[in-house]
């Protein structure tokens, strides 16, 4: 824990918190235009929690604590993350809560609240979706721990400050087959760990088709405006967590204001481009059925266990 | 240290009068000879006392004999040496000779710990039932359980595992009258605990013909004289044995049979100590007196060690019997224990002894945080059932009404169990995955192929375990009642609650500040003499010791609590109208939703079941009745759907058949006419002379 991280860490607790609905309005945007709609504008999202959050809070009939609390577990999760992850600076706020294992683990423990609060309320929607999320989370875990596995070898850790800072003094590690294949595996998770098309659709009320939207079916008011912040934000952490493993540049090394402007730029830049990228993909593809969604998953973790293959049998056993 | 103290000034002065017994007993052998002794007082009186305080002197007892089993284990790891005991002429062959070092003490701890816990919780689960025989015989399994780490002999050995085993057996047996599920259970653990004692007698004796005497110390001296196919022979001998102890598939049949049919305080016990001893059977014999060894036996032990955790977890994940689901994850978890011994064992023949203490640690206190967890669930699976009637998680729900205490103890225990922070088993598995990535600097092919397919087998029992205890929690405690057992629940008295609260704050204390018992566990590690330390340490961070990685589950709580404190302070301070307004759930406007609506544990399982169709092979039945009348008209539908052991079909139901068909040819020799039975004699007695006249 150093003045560099703790920087960091509140710039980014900013920019996530404020920047995630807007991340989520340009995706909507992006989508909008290539479908030839005029779509709602980016700031529509802020507009909507600002709604949501003035209404009154309610409270189905049969549930539980439990279900108040699972929304404020799911932002602390995902605030927690967005805080220690290094996206701005290439250290982090928190050295110790920054371990690859325990970001991923503490981004799992909301879905997981998140599901229990979904069972909670003893409705076939709810237990419909908490079903579904569970065995998705189940079946994503392992492509993400050989992941990050592959990516952790070179760096002799799985401290993702660690891995940044190694990256940003080689760079060209980034384009060595083990992180290229770890890039791929670890862009499919995204895509499954954030509910996105192909995997899930977050535009959809379909109850055959719906995960996570079938999960929060009965939060309204602020409640729910607690779950789509925090909803948008695990897509920031995602998509930047991406973009400092992978794409690291402009990241700041030093406790300079025009280096911390340049990191919060370079990260805002990269994360919007990668959003728009996947809005612009999702334009071009169908939602998959539930049950070939294990098959993508498991091409994935066919990926993660080539790249830690090649790190170890392309770069020689004593590294 | 206290209880240990006075009796430590009585042993003083008791070698002062016997000077040649010992000058020094530490503090060990007075803390385990204590318990002994209460064992045996508790289950005297057990006996004598009416009906009426029976629960109270055997639970009570209990918990008394695990806390100073709980003493003696702490002092052999906090650093207290003990002198070996040494007692000829107890038992035929050798006698008895006992020793406690830190290996030992660290599994006699735990025990010991788990033994309060469920000593205090026997008191109300018991209550006016218990029946003479098994509240006589809870504390002598406790005592057993506790003897077991501390023989130093292999004859000792045997003897202390066959008491463990005849006990707990006892114990299995307890409701045998009321359902007669329990006896089947019980027969299958007979036999399989007996084959299992069967080959570790085998693997022992072959050791011990080949050094001079049977105390460990012999063995360790002759071990490196040995040569390595006697050796391998030992270790996969010793290896069936207690791998069968610990539920290793495919030696796992016996648990998620037994652990269901004995009282529920019983399977805590049974499922948080005993499969330990397996556990450490394996150290002491494979690490400690054959001293490592080829790289094959503890690739092999990985190996099945990520079988058992994977498909114990699949299991776990379709099980609908709650105690049965509980079972399987036992299997889960000792394999993932296994993954991490095996990784210790690799690493210490290949030569990188800080890995190796790292995985040994690793797998040392996923023990105890899976004995923590354990007994936990167990605990409040048992209230579960005090309560409800019923182990059927299709048919509870909604508990958490009548028994927030134990819905809050289950919660905790199942998020323990799930390996998320701040859970328990997260650090233990954050231990054993950082052991196994940081082998492959350096590390032989073979190695180099088995540490990503370990990683991944112990990241997909994670990611099931999830699915498997949030289906338990949710499906289980939350949302509506499923039958009128569940909607009637109460709460259990309150030596039960207090027995499910010391479990919790076991579970707290080893999910939040782990480095407190890490320095006890590297002794443990250097005993077992694979490496000098337990490769991690620190109080707030937890920090690998010459390696980089570092994880503070203390911060991480810390930090999360202080944003959702923000975060509903936050929600208060916004202008909307503060009080919550109630409203009927989503229903699509056709009424209220009933019990019958709700997803049960077998619909929320279906996807998994459908995704591993392929390995658990689930049998559908559907019976179509048509209309006399009119046949296009469906009368009734019946539908059946089970998930069936794969593993056993395939592999116990063959050789059931086969004895079974042996038994029948051998029947067809007795049609039960005498003259026929004279013949055999006849016959037997010709063939015998003329084999004598024909050798001689």
């Amino acid at each position: 824990m150093n003045a560099l991280g703790v920087t960091g860490g509140v710039l980014q607790a900013v920019i996530v918190t404020g920047g995630a609905p807007v991340l989520t309005g340009v995706m909507r945007q992006v989508r909008a235009r290539l479908e030839g709609r005029a779509g709602q504008g980016i700031r529509q999202p802020w507009r909507d929690l600002r709604k949501l959050l003035r209404k009154e809070a309610i409270t189905p009939e049969g549930t539980s604590e439990l279900f108040r609390l699972a929304p404020l577990v799911l932002l602390a999760t995902t605030f927690t993350a967005a805080v220690t992850v290094p996206f701005v600076t290439t250290a982090s706020a928190a050295g110790p809560v920054a371990d690859l294992f325990a970001v991923v683990a503490l981004l799992a423990m909301g879905t997981a609240t998140l599901a229990l609060a979904a069972l909670d309320t003893g409705t076939a929607f709810g237990g419909m979706g908490a079903s579904r999320e569970m065995t998705i989370l189940a079946l994503v875990e392992p492509t993400l721990l050989v992941s990050v596995f592959a990516l952790s070898v070179r760096a002799g850790s799985t401290n993702l400050a660690a891995i940044v800072a190694a990256t940003v003094h080689d760079p060209v590690r980034v384009i060595s087959p083990a992180s290229l294949l770890a890039a791929v595996a670890l862009g499919v998770v995204t895509i499954a760990e954030t509910g996105r098309i192909p995997v899930d659709n977050p535009a959809t009320h379909l109850e055959l088709t719906m995960v996570h939207e079938a999960m929060i079916l009965e939060y309204a008011g602020p409640d729910l405006a607690l779950i789509e912040l925090a909803s948008s934000m695990r897509l920031v952490v995602f998509l930047g967590m991406l973009s400092s493993l992978f794409l690291p540049w402009g990241i700041a090394t030093a406790l300079t204001p025009l280096a911390l402007a340049g990191g919060v730029a370079a990260f805002a830049a990269k994360v919007t481009l990668l959003g728009a990228a996947l809005a612009a993909g999702e334009v071009f593809m169908a939602k998959i059925r539930l049950f070939r969604v294990p098959e993508l998953l498991a091409g994935s973790f066919l990926l993660a266990l080539l790249a830690v293959a090649s790190s170890y049998f392309l770069t020689g056993p004593n590294l | 240290m206290s209880p240990a103290t006075p009796a430590l000034a009585a042993a003083h002065s008791a070698s002062r009068f016997w000077p040649g017994i010992g000058a020094h007993w530490g503090l060990t052998w007075p803390a385990l000879a204590g318990a002994g002794t209460l064992a045996l007082i508790t289950a005297l009186f057990s006996l004598a006392v009416p009906r009426r305080w029976r629960a109270v002197v055997s639970g009570a007892g209990t918990a008394l004999t695990g806390l100073a089993g709980a003493a003696a284990g702490v002092a052999a790891v906090t650093g207290h040496r003990s002198p070996t005991l040494s007692v000829p002429g107890v038992l035929p062959l050798s006698g008895v000779t006992l020793a406690v070092d830190p290996l030992g003490g660290w599994f006699i701890a735990v025990t010991g710990a788990v033994a309060v816990a469920v000593g205090s919780y026997a008191i109300g689960y018991q209550g006016r039932a218990a029946s003479r025989p098994s509240a006589a015989v809870l504390p002598l399994f406790v005592a057993s359980l506790l003897a077991v780490p501390a023989a130093a002999s292999a004859v000792t050995l045997l003897a202390c595992w066959e008491l463990m085993a005849l006990t707990s057996l006892l114990l299995v047996l307890a409701e045998h009258k009321r359902r007669p599920e329990v006896a089947v259970a019980a027969r299958w653990y007979a036999i399989m605990t007996h084959l299992g004692l069967v080959c570790v007698l085998a693997g022992l004796m072959l050791f011990a013909a080949h050094a001079r005497g049977d105390s460990f110390a012999a063995l360790a001296r002759a071990a490196p004289h040995l040569s390595p196919a006697v050796k391998s022979t030992v270790f996969v001998l010793v290896l069936v044995g207690f791998g069968s102890k610990a539920g290793l598939v495919p030696l796992h049949a016996w648990l998620p049979r037994a652990h269901p049919e004995a009282p529920s305080h019983v399977s805590a016990l049974m499922s948080a100590a005993m499969v330990n001893l397996g556990l450490y059977g394996l150290i002491r014999v494979g690490s400690g007196l054959l001293g490592g060894g080829s790289a094959w036996w503890w690739l092999l032990l990985i190996a099945l060690g990520a079988v058992s955790a994977v498909y114990g977890i699949l299991q776990a994940a379709m099980s609908t019997d709650v105690k049965r689901l509980l079972g399987c994850s036992t299997t889960e978890n000792m394999g993932l224990a296994c993954v991490g011994i095996g990784a210790g064992g690799l690493f210490a023949t290949t030569g990188h002894p800080v890995l190796a203490g790292l995985a040994l640690a690793a797998a040392l206190l996923h023990v105890a945080t899976h004995a923590a967890f354990k007994t936990l669930l167990f605990l409040a699976a048992g209230s579960v059932l005090h309560a409800a009637g019923t182990r059927d998680l299709d048919a509870l729900g909604g508990l958490r009404r009548g028994m927030p205490a134990t819905t809050l103890a289950f919660g905790w225990g199942a998020l323990a169990a799930s390996a998320l922070p701040p859970g328990t088993a997260f650090v233990s598995e954050w231990l054993l995955v950082q052991a196994l990535i940081h082998g492959l600097h350096g590390a032989s092919t073979a190695t180099a192929i088995t540490l990503p397919l370990a990683v991944s087998a112990v990241a997909l029992t994670a990611g099931l375990a999830v699915a498997t205890f949030v289906k338990a929690f949710g499906t289980g405690f939350l949302a509506k009642p499923r039958s009128a057992g569940a909607a009637a629940a109460h709460e259990s008295p309150g030596s039960m609650l207090a027995g499910m609260g010391l479990a919790g704050a076991a579970c707290a204390i080893l999910a939040l500040v782990p480095g407190a018992v890490l320095p006890a566990i590297g002794r443990a590690v250097a005993a077992a003499e694979v490496a000098a330390a337990s490769g991690a340490g620190g109080v707030v961070t937890l920090r690998l010791d010459g390696l980089a990685g570092e994880v503070s589950p203390l911060l991480l709580t810390v930090a999360l609590l202080i944003v959702m404190v923000a975060a509903a302070a936050w929600l208060r301070a916004l202008p909307a109208r503060s009080a919550r307004r109630k409203a009927r759930l989503w229903d699509c406007g056709g009424g209220p939703l009933t019990a019958r609506m709700e997803y049960t544990a077998t619909s929320f399982a279906e996807p998994l079941q459908r995704v591993f169709d392929d390995v658990l092979a689930p049998e559908t039945d559907l019976d179509v009745t048509h209309h006399d009348e009119a046949r296009y008209l469906v009368a009734s539908a019946e539908y059946r759907g089970r998930v069936p052991d794969r593993i056993e079909r395939r592999l116990y139901e063959p050789v059931l058949r086969a004895v079974g068909a042996w038994g029948d040819a051998a029947r067809r020799l007795a049609p039960g006419s005498v003259h026929r039975y004279l013949g055999y004699g006849f016959y037997a007695v010709a063939g015998l002379l003329i084999v004598l006249a024909v050798t001689r």
